[in-house]
């Protein structure tokens, strides 16, 4: 596993400056960074405008999305109507709640038993450790894909189809999450938690004050990686909720494809506010979110 | 307080000091306590979860269960020999291996140029990343959604693209011989900036000397980047190409709701993940589905082991 030595280290990767200053003797705009610059305005712009048309197209009229022809500025003038249609439906803000509670709970969930389990790995010496690790570190190549089936079949016979617990119980496993807070754990110094325990503080105290306290940054990596997967998640909970009050948003959009089919400036305008939410987040916590993919990338793809 | 503290570790200190190894039976059976105890949440999540559905899943790919109910007979490996001369699941893997091929590339050497294009220190930092890593935080959903309008024959975007350059329109998802690079197109856009920000994860952490040295004896800037940051860049290449062939190898998102779960055009893109769910779920055949599943572990398995020994000997190589 070449991928540990990346995992934990924590690289600031939003400075406005990246480290490398101007090389003495280039000029500050010689042919070299004007086509470099060039670039990147291209490629910037081929990401931006498949999103931009999207948020463009929410904001015509129907008539005016389906006329042949198509321009950024709609002849009948821009309009909310495609979302004042979509929220009045009532399912996107029913879905985006779901969305919300299910995501939060799984992170909170995940983080927690995973931190739980990576620092049992990492200072505790008990009976079974040595076999398995290795058993949990292995299962990080199962593809989730795999288990369809027959967490289906287990949880019909559970009676947890179209719940809340069938929807959020399979996620909560994520034995890459435990690799890379194990590694971590492993570098923290020993010493204060000797220390804290030679003053009789309990394990649990000792890993509750000692080790969560320092242990936060690659905390927020992971519950950040994890939350992005969670609330962009679509196959698992495609197939285990079948209520549409249950829903979260990228299922609940899946399912009115159909009914919405021609009417292009709603269906933009619900891709448009399914995909909102966690832009604005990502907007305001920039850095930590690239920071906390980054670390966490390696270990969890 | 100070004093009790002091008087209770030098208490602890002693026991300890004085009797070394007689007592370690009890502290033992207490470390085995707190360490399950520590491991019982995920432990027991794990097991309900993850190990038990695998072994559900290998019993029910040896039963002929169908997800209506019916069925559950032990069939043996008959679930097997069917899959092995099924001309559709070998269709679907081999739409999954040339999906692969074809995502892969472009979604490492674009990341790749990205993130060097960005390390270069040109204005607008704020803005490059913004706008490549962005639609990554989209739901596969919120995705096919825009690239289904924007793939639409008649009123898309990118036919309007083409024909505003002289060229003919094409029908994208709707034609065998496009449907497939629409997809990786999309995929492309959506999932790149994740191998844009590995890479600029591992250029920062090329030490800033090594290209003062190369500076002060002249070398140019695509001289630094050509000699320096790519054969840098080289382990993390590796590890990015095995990522991303893993991820492109689980392909199912994107083609179910680009197709609206057909499989495309004459089944032109059906992935192998979405011909798990079509016959497990459409086709109600949970222990064939399950045979299936089986049938992609091993491969993912296979590709696994595969890299492992491709990175084992490149990092032996470089010492």
């Amino acid at each position: 596993m070449a991928t540990v030595d990346l995992a934990p280290r924590a690289t600031d990767l939003s400075r406005r400056r990246p480290h490398r200053e101007r090389k003495p003797g280039e000029k500050p705009f010689g042919p070299g960074r004007i086509i470099a610059f060039a670039i990147l305005l291209l490629l910037a712009i081929s990401w931006l405008v498949p999103f931009l048309w999207a948020v463009d197209t929410a904001f015509k009229s129907e008539s005016d999305a389906a006329s042949a022809d198509q321009s950024w500025i709609p002849a009948g003038g821009f309009t909310i109507d495609a979302f004042t249609k979509i929220l009045a439906a009532g399912n996107v803000p029913t879905w985006g709640f779901n969305s919300l509670v299910t995501s939060v709970l799984i992170t909170a969930i995940t983080v927690a038993i995973s931190a739980l389990a990576a620092y049992a790995f990492s200072r505790l010496d008990f009976a079974g450790r040595k076999w398995l690790y290795p058993v949990i570190i292995a299962a990080i190549i199962i593809p989730p894909q795999v288990l369809i089936i027959p967490l289906f079949y287990e949880m019909l016979a559970l009676n947890l189809v179209d719940t809340y617990a069938g929807l959020i119980l399979p996620q909560i496993v994520a034995p890459a999450m435990v690799f890379i807070l194990k590694k971590f754990f492993d570098q923290l110094p020993i010493e204060l938690e000797e220390a804290a325990r030679v003053d009789g503080a309990s394990r649990f105290r000792v890993f509750w004050s000692i080790v969560l306290p320092l242990s936060r940054p690659i905390l927020a990596s992971v519950a950040i990686f994890v939350f992005i997967g969670a609330w962009n998640n679509f196959l698992w909970p495609f197939l285990i909720i079948n209520d549409t009050t249950l829903m979260t948003l990228p299922v609940g959009l899946q399912t009115v494809i159909s009914a919405y089919g021609v009417q292009y400036a709603q269906v933009m305008a619900q891709a448009v506010l399914a995909a909102l939410p966690l832009i604005v987040v990502f907007l305001i916590f920039q850095r930590q979110i690239i920071k906390g993919v980054a670390t966490s990338g390696f270990g969890g793809a | 307080m100070t004093t009790a503290t002091i008087t209770g570790r030098s208490v602890a200190n002693a026991t300890t000091a004085t009797r070394p190894r007689e007592l370690s039976r009890r502290p033992r059976r207490r470390e085995n306590l707190a360490g399950w105890a520590f491991l019982a949440p995920f432990a027991i999540a794990f097991a309900a979860f993850l190990l038990i559905p695998m072994i559900i899943g290998l019993y029910l790919s040896l039963t002929d269960q169908s997800l209506a109910g019916a069925g559950g007979v032990f069939v043996g490996l008959q679930n097997y020999a069917e899959a092995l001369t099924d001309g559709d699941m070998w269709r679907s893997l081999g739409n999954t291996a040339w999906f692969t091929l074809i995502s892969t590339i472009p979604l490492v050497a674009l990341a790749l140029i990205m993130a060097v294009l960005v390390e270069q220190g040109i204005p607008g930092q704020w803005l490059w990343r913004l706008s490549y890593f962005m639609p990554f935080l989209l739901a596969s959903t919120v995705v096919s959604q825009i690239w289904i309008w924007i793939f639409n024959p008649q009123l898309g975007a990118a036919n309007g693209l083409l024909t505003s350059l002289g060229l003919a329109p094409v029908s994208w998802l709707q034609d065998p011989n496009t449907a497939m690079w629409s997809i990786v197109i999309a995929t492309v856009w959506w999932t790149v900036g994740f191998n844009f920000l590995l890479y600029l994860a591992a250029i920062q952490n090329i030490p800033a000397q090594t290209y003062e040295a190369a500076a002060l004896d002249g070398a140019s800037t695509w001289r630094q980047v050509w000699s320096i940051t790519l054969p840098q860049l080289a382990p993390t290449t590796v590890l990015v190409v095995m990522l991303q062939i893993l991820a492109s190898l689980k392909l199912f998102d994107q083609v179910y709701q680009m197709t609206l779960g057909t499989g495309g055009p004459g089944g032109a893109v059906r992935s192998i993940v979405e011909y798990i769910y079509d016959s497990g779920f459409t086709g109600y055949r949970l222990g064939y589905s399950a045979a299936i599943s089986y049938v992609f572990f091993a491969i993912v398995v296979i590709v696994s082991i595969a890299q492992f020994r491709v990175t084992r000997a490149a990092s032996r190589r470089n010492g």
